[in-house]
């Protein structure tokens, strides 16, 4: 047996179905295979660079989040503590103006007092002149019915009256 | 209990056998053991099936003949007993012994341009037939489905995927290169399935396995002489270089071309041992196998404790013998591609690499 010796017909053959198969496998089979490996691979690469980036866009986010709700945080203190102080401005304005109202209906009243009063004075004054005028008259009837007397004596009340007003 | 009750069937079978082996040999006399062997391990006109009470029951195949007389068709149930047919017959000894050959009018005998389709070109086809059919059954599903939305394939489809991959980006992309790899991947893809099935339908011991075909040396020539051509055809101008002048003292190549000798004996030793590998190992496994079988009827003359108790044996180290010529069915595949794969990958390396190692 020539078990060394390769037969013609064998090559022959070996050829030509080695090469159908090879054609129609390199066609049509394994380059089809890997191909669709292939982008499946690339699919899941860039799912998961996809689904890295959407991560770091969430964890940006939840930064972002924060820094808001912490700026939120401190705007809302400064806010109160403003208002505070707003408050506390407003009423001492308030108090401050409501003093001097007072102050100012006070000094009002009383220099309406002081007219009235004035007013008053010089009106019991005046009756009081009035009054004593004619008591005078009538205690003095007879004294001031000589004309000399009596015009001596009323200059020297006008006197006394100009000197007091 | 239930390995036991396998065993103890096991062993009594193989106690029983032998008697009927005897039994069925007494009428032949001595077996031909190189006979067998031979038969089983070369290649034959028909497909040969079994033995059934003294006739051998084979396929009939085609042989397709050009003699002096020109094309002759026939199926090969024509010459099987020493019959002619149109002045061809099989020759029963010397150089074209189991051949067909032609008888000349003066009484020498020729050997015709045979292309029949012998038993190995049936099994060839077989498995090219079953190999086109499982990858683009594969591709099918590729086809079907769109491979970046609906995951990947679940059964046999992931089943050749993983070997797919497996063979393209653990052996060929680093063996090749990852610039240029695209190109051969069919190839040597094509290469691996046809070996490994070959090899695997090679160990089914009855039809339509059993044959020898990546034990015969035409069909491994025809493989390594594919990876010489990929090699060499597609190889670059450093590849070249490389052999017809190479990077050494002037004197080792000029004017006695020692070095371009030894580099263009590496370009054929290199698919020659591809050849040959492949060749011997899955020969060497079937003739192992076979061997082992054929114990079993050299023994059955030797009454029943001994060839019961040799029979044992040999199942035992046949079981192993067959578990090992699965892995070397799949460890030849991988390395003929692997090799094959390295020798492609020398035959495109780029210049700067080269000189990036030399500094």
């Amino acid at each position: 047996m020539n078990l060394m010796l390769p037969d013609s017909g064998l090559i022959f053959w070996m050829t030509i179905i080695f090469a159908i198969v090879f054609f129609i496998l390199a066609r049509f089979g394994f380059p089809v295979i890997t191909g669709m490996v292939e982008k499946r691979n690339k699919r899941i690469a860039d799912s998961l660079e996809a689904a890295r980036v959407a991560e770091e866009a969430v964890a940006h986010l939840d930064r972002e989040k924060e820094r808001i709700l912490s700026e939120t945080r401190s705007e809302q203190e400064r806010i109160l503590l403003e208002s505070a102080a707003e408050r506390d401005r407003i009423i001492e304005e308030a108090q401050l103006r409501a003093m001097a109202e007072a102050q100012k209906i006070m000094e009002d009243a009383r220099s309406a007092i002081r007219e009235e009063k004035e007013a008053a004075l010089k009106e019991v004054r005046h009756e009081v002149a009035v009054i004593s005028l004619a008591v005078a008259e009538k205690i003095l009837g007879s004294e001031l019915s000589k004309d000399e007397v009596r015009n001596e004596y009323v200059e020297k009340l006008l006197d006394e009256i100009s000197s007091l007003t | 209990m239930r390995h036991f009750r396998l065993i103890c069937i096991m062993v009594l079978l193989t106690a029983v056998l032998p008697l009927y082996a005897s039994h069925a040999e007494a009428d032949t006399g001595e077996v031909d053991i190189e006979q067998m062997l031979f038969g089983h391990i070369g290649d034959s006109y028909g497909w040969h099936l079994t033995q059934w009470n003294g006739r051998h029951i084979s396929i009939p195949l085609p042989c397709i003949i050009r003699s002096s007389t020109g094309w002759h068709v026939f199926m090969s149930s024509r010459i099987e007993h020493g019959e002619q047919y149109e002045g061809l017959f099989l020759a029963e000894e010397g150089r074209y012994e189991d051949k067909i050959v032609e008888l000349l009018p003066d009484g020498s005998i020729v050997r015709p341009f045979d292309i029949s389709i012998t038993k190995n070109v049936a099994s060839l086809m077989f498995s090219a037939l079953l190999l086109i059919v499982i990858v683009l059954g594969t591709a099918k599903w590729y086809r079907r489905h769109d491979a970046s939305y609906d995951g990947a394939p679940g059964g046999f489809a992931g089943l050749m995927e993983m070997m797919v991959m497996m063979v393209n980006d653990d052996l060929i992309k680093p063996s090749v290169g990852e610039h240029c790899y695209r190109k051969y991947a069919p190839y040597l893809l094509t290469a691996f399935f046809f070996i490994f099935l070959s090899n695997l339908l090679g160990i089914v011991p009855f039809f339509p396995g059993g044959a020898n075909v990546t034990g015969n040396i035409a069909v491994t020539m025809v493989l390594a002489l594919c990876t010489f051509v990929a090699v060499n055809v597609f190889g670059n101008k450093h590849y070249w270089k490389e052999i017809l002048w190479p990077d050494v003292p002037l004197f080792l190549k000029f004017p006695i071309p020692i070095m371009q000798i030894i580099e263009i004996f590496g370009v054929i030793s290199k698919p020659f041992s591809l050849m040959v590998r492949l060749f011997a190992n899955i020969m060497a496994g079937h003739a192992m196998i076979l061997g082992l079988v054929a114990v079993i009827f050299v023994t059955a003359r030797l009454g029943a404790v001994i060839s019961g108790s040799m029979t044992l044996i040999t199942v035992v180290f046949g079981v192993f013998m067959d578990c090992l010529e699965l892995l070397v069915a799949f460890i030849q595949a991988y390395v003929f591609t692997m090799l094959s794969a390295v020798f492609i990958g020398l035959s495109r390396q780029e210049e700067e690499k080269q000189q990036t190692k030399n500094i």
